[in-house]
């Protein structure tokens, strides 16, 4: 007698699938897409899409002036605003060869560690969250509030400062303010950022999610063009802080943590060791910062005080013109990097001697670390995707811009 | 270089790096500059991946840090593409840049470093310049199906589709750009510094154009010409008020015309505003204003007004 098979026993294949990994999921840190290859749980291949985000903002600030262009950087990572504003005014100041006075300078770096800090509180927080851990996530978003009050009483907002301009800053920091700024890095951010830290870094769950995760080693950081927390965790000590310094970094004290193994849990601690290391140079700003304006008295760039406005014609003329044409910069190309808290943040400024930039191409920490992806996480498990991701620190503002 | 006074990154100096460089990069290099202190080189399109290649294992430019493209309309080969190096080991940046046109591909530089496969994406994507030799060059930033290259300086700035989620149609449809307002361009641009825009009111120009320069132009070169001399002298003093004393400044009086009689007397001035009738007295109990700024030495004092209650402190 014959027994009838099923007419497909004997030949199952089983072939890899593909899912989807975004761009709505709350580890994706935004609209990112994944097109995962999966055998079984294992990561063969990842496609990240990205673009989601995209918003031109590179051919809306050629249509506006140097001082109009100046918000849209806020806006493109917008956890680290006033870093995002660094690389562009210091572009122009370098077309123009502009000197901005000492104080503003101090004030910059200041509130660019403060910024720094602020970020950090988010993508740390983030990341333990997405390998499983809620808490420190909540006390780190106090001290990122702290930071937005912070924002808020230097410039009026909590996230899209605007503050920076290229000559200086826009208006001084009241001494209560900076009081404050220092109260809080001796008291409230060691006693509960330590606090948060300390339910983490020892814990067993997060090192089996972190320890080992996505290695690189250093000539491929290089190859892939890492910057920042990703380089230095792969055992690189480059901090364009350090090694080239603007504003008056020169001045400051601080270690560059680097990492040994290279990998997430590296990349974190190292932004876990940056957030003392900005308090420590917070500190150091307000004890060297002399008195003294905050910025250029070029009037043919900044325009003057609102109260001198009052009493000059000429004061008025410039305030008028400074708020309709603009100023005009020396036609020629920079490209100026500086330590954004995710990594080398870059303007690439033409100018044609305009009062508006020929061209503006922004250089996203995120995209060489994303595109990196596929590499780290091949051969991983897919929740490790979500760690990885997590480590880059990615924010799709910056990313797509 | 004029005197560094920016506070913008400071890495190793540039003295003498831009013409080690042209020299080992040889022939490749059309172009090497240096200014605002950046090192930029123009090389070769066929010659970029040889150059980097050099740059890269001879003269420690270990990374790529971007890509940028731009596009330049009124050039032959009108697109840029910038390579920004970076050197790790002697803390140093140059810029290396080629020119493309929209069929002139640019060999890839993925088989130098890994990173260049997306940069030359965005280019591609952005500008519409091939780079011969990637092997993945899909679009990246815009629109799954987006055509056209939106940062070339003639695609517009509202682009020429724009999307919305169809209540009807239970889905996003893709529709051509409509604005309810026109885009406002604001250029503040001096009319007297190149501005190609006709201002308003300046139209009438074109339809009533300016008439033809006269074959003799007017001169005041010579006494004849100008009308100036004792006739006109003579003249003008007719026309001047006559001084009330003293002399004349520049055939004015120097204070007020002496008024000429006239026929009638103050024309047409209007009438005293003493004949004008009182106004009527107010109806009703108001008082007038110099009552209320008086406090009666027997008025009570005002109660104190009813607050709202404070809401309670949400904790």
């Amino acid at each position: 007698m014959h027994l009838e098979t099923s007419p497909t026993t004997g030949d199952e294949a089983i072939g890899n699938y593909t899912i989807n990994f975004g761009p709505q999921h709350p580890a994706a840190h935004g609209v990112l897409r994944l097109v995962m290859e999966l055998d079984g749980e294992i990561i063969e291949r990842i496609d990240p899409h990205v673009g989601l985000l995209h918003r031109g903002t590179e051919k809306l600030i050629e249509h506006k002036t140097y001082l109009q262009a100046l918000p849209y950087f806020d806006r493109l990572d917008y956890c680290s605003p006033l870093c995002m504003e660094h690389s562009y005014v210091l572009a122009i100041e370098k077309l123009l060869n502009l000197e901005v006075p000492i104080r503003a300078q101090y004030l910059r770096v200041l509130m660019a560690e403060l910024t720094r800090i602020k970020n950090h509180m988010l993508n740390l927080g983030s990341h333990v969250m997405d390998v499983g851990a809620m808490t420190p996530n909540l006390w780190l978003f106090e001290l990122r509030e702290d930071c937005m009050n912070f924002y808020e009483r230097v410039s009026g907002a909590r996230m899209h400062a605007a503050w920076f301009r290229p000559g200086g800053v826009h208006e001084d920091i009241p001494l209560k303010v900076l009081a404050d700024i220092g109260d809080w890095c001796d008291t409230r951010l060691p006693e509960l950022f330590g606090d948060a830290m300390s339910l983490v870094i020892d814990n067993r769950i997060f090192k089996q999610r972190n320890v080992d995760i996505a290695r690189v080693g250093k000539d491929d950081a290089i190859a892939w063009g890492f910057s920042g927390p990703m380089i230095r965790a792969a055992g690189l000590p480059w901090d364009l802080r350090k090694s080239q310094p603007y504003d008056v970094y020169d001045r400051m004290e601080f270690d560059v943590p680097v990492g040994t193994n290279s990998d997430c849990y590296d990349r974190f601690m190292v932004r876990v060791k940056e957030v003392y290391e900005s308090a420590k140079i917070i500190k150091q700003c307000l004890a060297q910062m002399p008195e003294g304006p905050v910025c250029s008295d070029d009037r043919k760039i900044v325009p003057p005080r609102r109260a001198e406005m009052k009493q000059s014609m000429e004061a008025l003329i410039h305030h008028f013109k400074l708020y309709t044409e603009g100023f005009h910069v020396p036609a020629g190309e920079v490209y100026v990097a500086t330590e954004s808290p995710k990594g080398e943040f870059g303007v690439y400024l033409v100018s044609d001697g305009s009062n508006k930039p020929y061209r503006c191409k922004i250089r996203p920490t995120a995209f060489s670390h994303l595109q990196a992806m596929d590499f780290m996480a091949k051969g991983h498990m897919l929740p490790d995707a979500t760690a990885i991701l997590g480590a880059i620190d990615v924010v799709f503002g910056e990313c797509d811009r | 270089m004029a005197t560094v006074l920016h506070p913008a990154p400071r890495y190793a100096p540039n003295d003498g790096v831009r013409d080690a460089l042209a020299k080992a990069l040889g022939d490749a290099v059309l172009e090497a500059r240096e200014e605002h202190g950046e090192i930029v080189l123009r090389v070769k399109r066929e010659a970029i991946e040889t150059a980097l290649r050099t740059l890269r294992d001879q003269h420690q430019y270990q990374q790529l840090m971007e890509i940028a493209g731009a596009d330049y309309p009124d050039r032959a080969e009108r697109f840029e593409v910038v390579y920004m190096l970076l050197s790790l080991t002697k803390n140093h940046r140059v810029m290396v840049k080629v020119s493309a046109a929209e069929d002139t591909p640019v060999p890839t530089v993925t088989t130098l470093w890994p990173v260049a496969g997306w940069l030359e994406r965005e280019v591609f994507d952005m500008f519409g310049v091939i780079f011969d030799g990637n092997t993945d060059l899909r679009r990246i930033l815009t629109d799954y199906g987006f055509e056209g290259h939106p940062f070339r300086k003639d695609f517009p700035l509202t682009g020429y589709t724009e999307l919305r989620y169809s209540e009807s149609e239970k889905r996003v449809v893709y529709e051509p750009v409509d604005l309810p307002q026109e885009l406002r361009q604001f250029d503040f641009m001096s009319p007297w510094e190149g501005a190609d825009y006709v201002l308003p009111g300046d139209e009438k120009v074109a339809r009533h154009p300016a008439p033809s320069p006269v074959a003799e132009p007017k001169v005041t070169e010579r006494k004849g010409v100008s009308g100036a001399g004792e006739p006109t002298d003579s003249k003008a003093t007719e026309k001047v008020a006559p001084a009330a004393a003293g002399g004349t400044v520049a055939g004015q009086g120097q204070e007020e015309p002496v008024p000429r009689p006239v026929a009638t007397e103050a024309p047409g001035a209007p009438d005293p505003t003493e004949s004008r009738p009182a106004r009527a007295p107010r109806k009703g109990r108001g008082r007038g204003t110099s009552a209320a700024a008086k406090t009666a030495p027997d008025a009570k004092p005002r109660p104190p007004r009813k607050r709202m209650p404070k809401p309670k402190d949400e904790t």
